[in-house]
């Protein structure tokens, strides 16, 4: 026993939070389909697969430019079912509520379920409501868990990047995060941001029909682009490397970042994907990106590579090389 | 693709140019010294040491605010987290610094209330709406920071608050140029000087600096081709023995700077000597709050006792700061110290140069 305390870090789905799963959580419950850690589980059962993913959600404010908590827990959790490949079909809710907390937001919330519900075609079929005193949650938070089959034929895993492939983001990165951020804070700007929240499962299909070859697939959520590229490197050993001049990044968003200090590579993304796919196949899936609505600024950021397993190197601009490493902890607004 | 903030700057066909000269004039071996940690990072974030010639080596010096806070400050902050009845409101960077036994990370989990906060504004609008409570602001920054919570005093005196305070521990860039001139520890045959800090001093607060020592000293903004432009400047003073003080980002900084926020400086804050981390005792290169604000000391208003700090045992950020030593020579680094764990402030800031080091160069 320590007398170590749980940080926000913890939380952040940087380093420190790896450590955490890799220290407390993987030994007691270590089994071959948890070992994968992926955005969701991919279970046999009678022959079929099915993908299973849990989320719970934590946000303040809980609304906020461009969705809120109750999109954000449909959005986050059909994407992680997404990512292996599945359709998602169905969703738990499993609201915890604190005491004093307005009907009228919880309405507000629960009609921004179901309509995102209704946008990424699930429906919710099971449910939990807690009421816990006052003090004891902040305001609202959300969990829920999704199931979704996996079409035959399809192996979509974290750990299959391939020297090669070509890396296609499915848009600008950061805008969730810095809109939380900007939210949260009362920092005012001229330019309005908002968040990328969305359901992906409709351009995964788009994907998946235009390539069987598809060797991965991710929503760069918590810890944003550059942590999630790390874990694909070191889960496949193969080395990444992405190109600045590549990265699309709104010019708002870049300047809030600028701003404090904080790198985009490392904000969450609600509502983008990466994947990773042969060379061969990367301008037909691209196109299917770009077909969807939520995909249309979809962009080739780096290719894989056997140098540095394990690695991301990012190609500057000006012509230099420099290591993209996973996030540490949360990103601090500096002084300046 | 998207177009990013600042591209016009970031131009690469003027990069390569500038490369180009560089090389061409390069000829001697120079250290240049970059004084500002948004250069530091923005150096390793651009990849600029890799399109360099060898002949350059760039040092990384005492510009990061949270680095050069010393050890006693970085206790008395936390020693100002323990009292009750108090928010202590900071900027975020500061949160992870280890103090002798603790950080304000640490004593956040334990309960205590600190709060993030962007702006000291932020803190006095705290202040404002909790009147029971006493505020405690941590001030740590350069020039750049400074007046802003001067102006932040100044407010909280027209609003008639008596439960704001501030910790003073700000530092200035000047005197410390020349504490690093007159240290024998490493030879430095440029300066790139900070362009923000620059921005409120002007270009002509360097000058008694630039005619005491006559060292090459040129003003440099913070997209790579600012950088690169300024390193041009400064290997070409070099190569042909003529030092100047040169201002290599004009569009952000005059000769004599912002004037108005020089004043507020002024009005609220007078010169005293100031301990930095790695290099001690640097006569006039701190800021504290003067007497006719004293009710806004928390040093005065709310003395703390804080026991003779320690810096961590093996710890080099005092080498690393001064330019003696680069990161992977100092015996800790990427072993006991690591951004999760880091052992000193380097390490921790995003502009600390062993965090630059560590994440952008392996």
């Amino acid at each position: 026993m320590t007398d170590e305390k749980i940080l926000l870090d913890h939380g952040s789905g940087g380093k420190i939070a790896h450590r955490l799963t890799a220290e407390l959580l993987l030994p007691l419950f270590d089994n071959p389909i948890l070992a994968d850690l992926h955005d969701g589980a991919v279970l046999e059962l009678d022959g079929g697969r099915i993908a299973f993913s849990t989320d719970t959600f934590t946000v303040t404010p809980l609304f906020f430019p461009g969705g809120d908590i109750g999109d954000l827990a449909v959005n986050g959790t059909v994407n992680d079912v997404a990512m292996c490949g599945a359709k998602p079909l169905f969703i738990s809710l499993a609201l915890i509520i604190e005491e004093g907390f307005p009907r009228a937001d919880l309405e507000r919330i629960l009609k921004s379920v179901r309509r995102a519900a209704d946008k990424a075609g699930v429906i919710v079929v099971t449910g939990d409501t807690k009421v816990v005193p006052k003090g004891a949650a902040d305001g609202l938070f959300i969990n829920t868990s999704g199931i979704g089959l996996i079409p035959p034929g399809l192996n979509i895993g974290s750990t299959a990047a391939q020297p090669g492939d070509h890396v296609i983001l499915s848009g600008t990165m950061a805008d969730h995060g810095m809109t939380i951020l900007t939210q949260r804070e009362g920092l005012a700007f001229d330019h309005a941001i908002e968040s990328d929240s969305a359901a992906l499962n409709h351009m995964v299909a788009g994907i998946t029909a235009a390539s069987n070859n598809v060797h991965v697939l991710r929503d760069p959520t918590r810890g944003g682009v550059g942590t999630t590229l790390n874990e694909i490197a070191q889960s496949s050993q193969a080395g990444i490397v992405i190109e600045e001049d590549r990265l699309p990044v709104r010019p708002a968003v870049a300047g809030v970042c600028e701003l404090l200090g904080f790198d985009p590579l490392y904000v969450a993304n609600e509502g983008k994907l990466l994947a990773f796919v042969p060379a061969d196949e990367s301008d037909a899936v691209l196109a299917a990106m770009r077909r969807d609505p939520h995909g249309q600024e979809a962009c080739r950021i780096g290719r894989v590579t056997g140098d540095h397993p394990g690695q991301v190197i990012l190609e500057t601009r000006v012509g230099g090389r420099r290591i993209v490493d996973m996030l540490t902890g949360e990103q601090l607004p500096r002084i300046c | 693709m998207t177009i990013k903030h600042s591209e016009e700057y970031r131009e690469p066909e003027l990069a390569r140019q500038l490369v180009a000269a560089i090389r061409k004039t390069s000829n001697k071996p120079v250290q240049l010294m970059e004084v500002c940690g948004t250069h530091t990072m923005s150096i390793f974030r651009h990849g600029i040491r890799d399109v360099l010639p060898q002949t350059i080596n760039l040092l990384s010096g005492p510009g990061c605010p949270v680095c050069v806070t010393s050890q006693q400050e970085i206790d008395t902050f936390i020693a100002y987290a323990r009292q009750e009845d108090t928010i202590v409101a900071t900027f975020g960077d500061l949160l992870r610094v280890p103090g002798t036994d603790s950080s304000l990370q640490k004593e956040k989990a334990e309960g205590r209330d600190i709060r993030v906060v962007y702006s000291a504004f932020d803190a006095v609008k705290m202040a404002a709406e909790q009147r029971g409570q006493r505020v405690v602001f941590l001030g740590v920054g350069f020039e750049t920071t400074a007046p802003t919570i001067a102006a932040s005093i100044l407010a909280a005196r027209d609003m008639g608050l008596e439960n704001f305070h501030v910790v003073s521990a700000h530092k200035t860039v000047p005197n410390a140029l020349e504490a690093l001139m007159a240290s024998e520890a490493v030879a430095i045959s440029g300066f790139l000087l900070p362009g923000h800090v620059s921005v409120i001093l002007g270009l002509n607060a360097y000058r008694p600096f630039f005619d005491r020592y006559q060292v090459p000293a040129v003003v440099a903004g913070f997209e790579p081709t600012d950088i690169l432009e300024a390193i041009r400047r400064l290997v070409e003073q070099i190569e042909k023995g003529r030092p100047q003080l040169a201002n290599a980002y004009p569009r952000a900084v005059s000769d004599t700077g912002n004037a108005k926020a020089r004043a507020v400086l002024d009005q609220v804050f007078e010169p005293v000597d100031a301990n930095w981390r790695g290099i001690g005792i640097i006569p006039a290169s701190g800021l504290a709050i003067r007497d006719s604000l004293a009710q806004f000391d928390a040093l005065r208003q709310v003395p703390v006792e804080v026991a003779e700090a320690r810096e961590p045992a093996g710890c080099g950020c005092g080498e690393i700061l001064t330019g003696a030593k680069i990161p992977p020579e100092c015996k800790l680094y990427r072993k006991a110290c690591t951004p999760e764990n880091p052992v000193g402030p380097c390490m921790v800031s995003s502009e600390g140069t062993c965090a630059a080091y560590y994440r952008y160069h392996g």
